[in-house]
């Protein structure tokens, strides 16, 4: 066989500048319209619950018995009045204080315990993965709001156990994510070629493994916060969670339910931050998927 | 002080590890390499049955040459690479590395620096995550070299596999060709200085004309660093291009190994004539009529007892089935076969 | 096949056996006393003591954890604390209303489902797809009790169509399939079938997608092929996956079911949870979720025969 003439000139890259992985997917985000709407209403409702205190609104806790159940639009009361007479906005924005945070605060807790576990077993792999993944199967075999529901009812009602059992839900499905992530990646050849150039298995998961493996546990995560979300504030409208006064959502359409009647679309409000909450979580989580693919 | 400037003057490296046996001890002596891997059978309480997919390899490598390995896909070849990397544990067998055993007088942190490999896929076998400079520079920093060397070192790489370091440093592997990755892939590979590069299937997937430029580019390099490559294709014609010495496998097992001239004129074991047979030649006096090798490669799970190939093969006799023919020398060249038909008195009826 | 089958069927005995150690170990992570719901407040030490050694709370863990399993296994999960009932009588009359609910939720979710799905798929990337995307995103970012309560203050408060609570004229406990009864059961099977229904669009439109994309559809539509043809093949290629979205679907709304029960007070097992657990029935709690866990472990395994049965390509999985 004959071969060509070596080349001798150097080859050159197509022109444009070369960016960082997050830098790119940063960029396409900020293009995702639906992103970027979906951000700015959770920045605003998350600011408005953080800053609340300063945002001149009514007591939350102060109620009136003789303006009780005011519909939306009345004086003073531009979202109404619940069954005690309570201003509703005010509720409402201070609702987020800990509806966020007992909506969030599970998938945190669940990505790094899951995150931790979903790692060692798939790097390590044999017997340390069976057994984590065996574990993990036992929890999979209860539908996640059962399993939620009978942790959260027998710990008893309360906030700590209400964070506690959705915990113990969310682990088992980002452990099993990442998990096969992280198996995936350490079957790539540039995992072998790292480990052929001499690096120890720490070196090569924080170099080669974390970057590729974080990303798409991250985006699972942050689609199981609109899950929580409805979750957590479920517990709540059981009456497993907070217990009233304290505004929050799920509780707020609890003590509702029976003024459905009265003035129903006020009733309806806690529900509308719910959702609104969980479906900006799960297109961002969408957008972000799709701003991380970077091969297309 | 001294060591900043040198650093500005010239592109600190790493220096080869130590040259011990001088040019007549081999590089690299395997000896009777084997790996099984265990498998679950099929059926509820199938037991646990083994695929011998190197079984008692044996070779050398000098100093400078070019050993090529062909075969079937599935034949060991890729497995082989990865035993002596070190990549999965080996089942039996010794690999001693310019005279020192490795995992004895050699660590393996030692022979990583010795010895290199590049993979098939471009792609997959770098960082997504990692600029083309960071991925080069990862081996050095990891043993011992500060940031700074190890990105001089790597841009100064990206030139000698023919890429423009400023064009290429900060790139990503997406953003660049395969022909590119695999210069980079092979500019990562020589980042340790290593005396042995496996080259497994690394031209493979690339474009015939990008091939040329990237065979063209090996053999400059092992020129210039002192080279010496275990180069692993399903090719043959790249593999007689390239190599010195040729290894044929064929199940796991070595069935031909000596000069690549000496093998293809003389193939002595029916399998490698079977292989140079099948190649799509373009001269149309030696075009092939008849399929020269028919049926598939049996399981390595269960592999047929005797000679491995006698169930494909139109020359196999009771004997082939019964005893397994050992590697043997023809002639003084170095070439041999393991074939009852080239061992004098074997009692096949062909044996010379 | 056969095989694996079997193996299948040998994996899920111990996932039963852990299963039932959960159900059990959830009496124990409770606090304070199990007893404390059926002893008068005044008791005295002899009694309480007296129905500790009677309810077997005085053994070991492990061994109350084997009486406790070996009469299960028997169909004795004990008696009700409130009612004074067996367990596994009170916990069967529940499900079959939930078994009912998730059927109906299930024939609604699962057919809008696959519908937007295979139309969103087919028309990728067109209004029609964003739409049928939309609907899918909102179905599963849902709260469905929100869902539920909005729908009774339409249709029950506002049009008075549909009644707003409950399972039957004159809250009869005997479920019929009339109108009069079905009445009753439109607005939670809605309610119910809103997160199938978004989970299965999901689904079949991201195998419809990655179906049509693949170069056989190319060659089908090469050879001359009909386009109802190519749909043909692309049902026959999503088939298999879409039916074990499904399959775990309908376990979530047997189990998952108690939200919504207690929004329109349907009397299923979410309902008697609830109630386990408000009345600290702690038998009745511990009964309810084990025979639910074991559905959805039951459920589960057939969907993976089924699958296995269709789908030529798990066979020695």
């Amino acid at each position: 066989m004959s071969l060509t003439a070596s080349d001798a000139a150097p080859q050159t890259a197509p022109a444009g500048k070369a960016r960082g992985y997050w830098a790119n997917v940063g960029r396409r985000l900020i293009r995702d319209k639906i992103a970027v709407a979906c951000g700015i209403i959770l920045l605003l409702i998350v600011l408005a619950a953080v800053f609340a205190p300063w945002l001149h609104l009514a007591d939350p806790y102060q109620g009136s018995m003789i303006r009780r159940l005011k519909p939306i639009g009345t004086a003073n009361y531009p979202l109404g009045s619940d069954e005690l007479g309570r201003d509703m906005l005010a509720r409402l924005i201070y609702g987020g204080r800990l509806s966020l945070f007992i909506g969030v605060l599970p998938v945190i807790f669940a990505f790094m315990i899951g995150t931790s576990l979903g790692l060692v077993a798939g790097y390590v792999g044999g017997k340390v993965n069976t057994a984590i993944m065996r574990t993990i199967d036992v929890f999979y075999a209860f539908p996640s709001v059962l399993l939620a529901i009978a942790i959260s009812g027998a710990l008893g009602a309360g906030i700590t156990n209400s964070i506690v059992s959705l915990t113990v839900v969310f682990v088992p499905q980002i452990t099993r994510v990442a998990e096969s992530v992280t198996t995936s990646v350490r079957n790539m050849d540039f995992v072998e070629a790292a480990r052929a150039s001499g690096a120890g298995a720490f070196t090569i998961m924080r170099v080669h493994m974390l970057g590729n493996v974080l990303g798409p546990i991250f985006v699972y995560a942050t689609g199981l916060i609109s899950v929580s979300m409805i979750l957590a504030a479920g517990l709540s409208f059981l009456g497993l969670g907070t217990k009233p006064p304290e505004p929050e959502w799920g509780l707020m359409l609890n003590t509702l339910r029976t003024a459905i009647y009265v003035n129903p679309w006020v009733a309806a409000l806690p529900g509308v931050m719910i959702f609104a909450v969980s479906i900006c979580f799960n297109l961002l989580s969408d957008s972000m998927r799709s701003a991380m693919d970077i091969r297309n | 002080m001294s060591k900043a400037v040198s650093a500005i003057a010239e592109v600190e490296k790493f220096e080869p590890i130590e040259d011990i046996g001088g040019a007549a001890q081999p590089l690299l002596h395997v000896n009777g390499l084997t790996k099984h891997f265990p498998v679950r059978g099929t059926g509820l309480f199938g037991g646990a049955k083994t695929v011998r997919a190197v079984d008692d390899v044996s070779f050398s490598i000098a100093k400078g040459e070019t050993l090529g390995i062909v075969g079937e896909s599935g034949c060991g070849k890729s497995t082989t690479a990865r035993l002596l990397m070190h990549l999965m544990p080996t089942t039996a067998g010794e690999i001693i590395f310019d005279a020192r055993q490795v995992g004895r007088e050699l660590s393996l942190r030692e022979l990583r620096r010795g010895m290199q490999m590049v993979f098939q896929d471009s792609y997959a076998s770098l960082n997504p995550r990692l600029t083309i400079e960071e991925s080069i520079a990862f081996g050095p920093k990891v043993h011992g070299m500060s940031d700074a060397s190890a990105r001089a070192l790597a841009r100064e790489l990206l030139g000698k596999v023919g890429l423009r370091p400023e064009n290429f440093a900060h790139r990503y592997p997406h953003e660049v060709s395969g022909g590119q990755r695999q210069r980079v892939n092979i500019a990562r590979a020589l980042a340790l200085s290593p005396r042995l590069v496996i080259l497994d299937e690394s031209v493979s997937a690339l474009d015939k004309s990008v091939e040329a430029q990237v065979l063209n580019l090996l053999a400059d390099l092992k020129r210039e660093f002192g080279l010496t490559y275990l180069f692993i294709s399903h090719d043959l014609n790249v593999v007689r291009y390239i190599s010195d010495r040729v290894l044929v496998m064929y199940l796991g097992e070595v069935v031909e190994l000596g000069p690549v001239d000496d093998v293809w004129d003389q193939p002595a074991h029916p399998y490698t004539r079977a292989l140079l047979a099948a190649m799509p030649s373009s001269d149309p006096d030696r075009r092939t009529e008849v399929p020269p090798i028919t049926g598939d490669p049996p399981n390595p799970i269960d592999p047929p007892a005797g000679c491995r190939f006698h169930p494909r093969c139109p020359f196999a006799e009771a004997l082939c089935s019964q005893a397994k023919p050992k590697l043997s020398p023809i002639g003084d060249s170095g070439h041999q076969a393991a074939c009852f038909m080239a061992i004098p008195g074997s009692g096949h009826s062909r044996a010379p | 096949m056969l095989a694996y089958i079997a193996r299948r069927i040998v994996y899920v005995v111990p996932i039963v056996l852990s299963v039932a150690l959960v159900c059990f170990m959830l009496v124990h992570i409770t606090p304070g006393d199990p007893l404390v719901a059926v002893l008068p407040a005044d008791a005295s030490q002899e009694l309480a003591a007296q129905l500790r050694a009677a309810y077997g709370f005085d053994r070991p863990l492990p061994v109350q954890f084997g009486l406790w399993l070996w009469k299960a296994l028997h169909g004795d999960l004990g008696t009700s604390i409130a009612t004074g009932r067996p367990v596994l009588a009170e916990v069967m009359r529940a499900v079959s209303n939930t078994v009912t609910l998730a059927i109906a939720a299930a024939i609604i979710g699962f057919s809008f489902g696959l519908l937007f799905g295979l139309i969103a798929g087919y028309f990728r990337d067109t209004w029609i797809d964003k739409m049928a995307t939309g609907i899918a995103i909102a179905g599963v970012s849902v709260p469905h009790y929100w869902l539920g309560m909005v729908l009774v203050i339409v249709f029950s408060v506002q049009l008075n169509w549909l009644p707003a609570v409950g399972a039957g004229p004159g809250g009869s406990g005997q479920w019929a399939w009339d109108w009069a009864h079905i009445r009753f059961l439109i607005l939670p099977a809605i309610t119910t079938s809103v997160i199938p229904m978004g989970i299965v669009t999901r689904t079949v439109r991201a195998l419809t997608g990655d179906i049509l994309s693949q170069d056989f559809v190319e060659a089908l539509r090469a050879k001359g092929l009909r386009e109802t043809g190519v749909f043909g093949h692309v049902i026959k290629n999503a088939a298999p996956t879409a039916l074990a979205v499904m399959g775990l679907q309908l376990g979530y709304m047997l189990g998952g079911s108690i939200l919504v029960e207690t929004v329109f007070s349907w009397p299923g097992s979410g309902l008697l949870l609830n109630s386990a657990i408000f009345q600290r029935d702690l038998p009745l709690l511990q009964g309810t979720i084990l025979v639910l866990a074991l559905f959805f472990v039951l459920l589960n395994l057939s969907v993976d025969i089924a699958q296995a049965l269709i789908d030529p390509r798990i066979k020695r999985a």
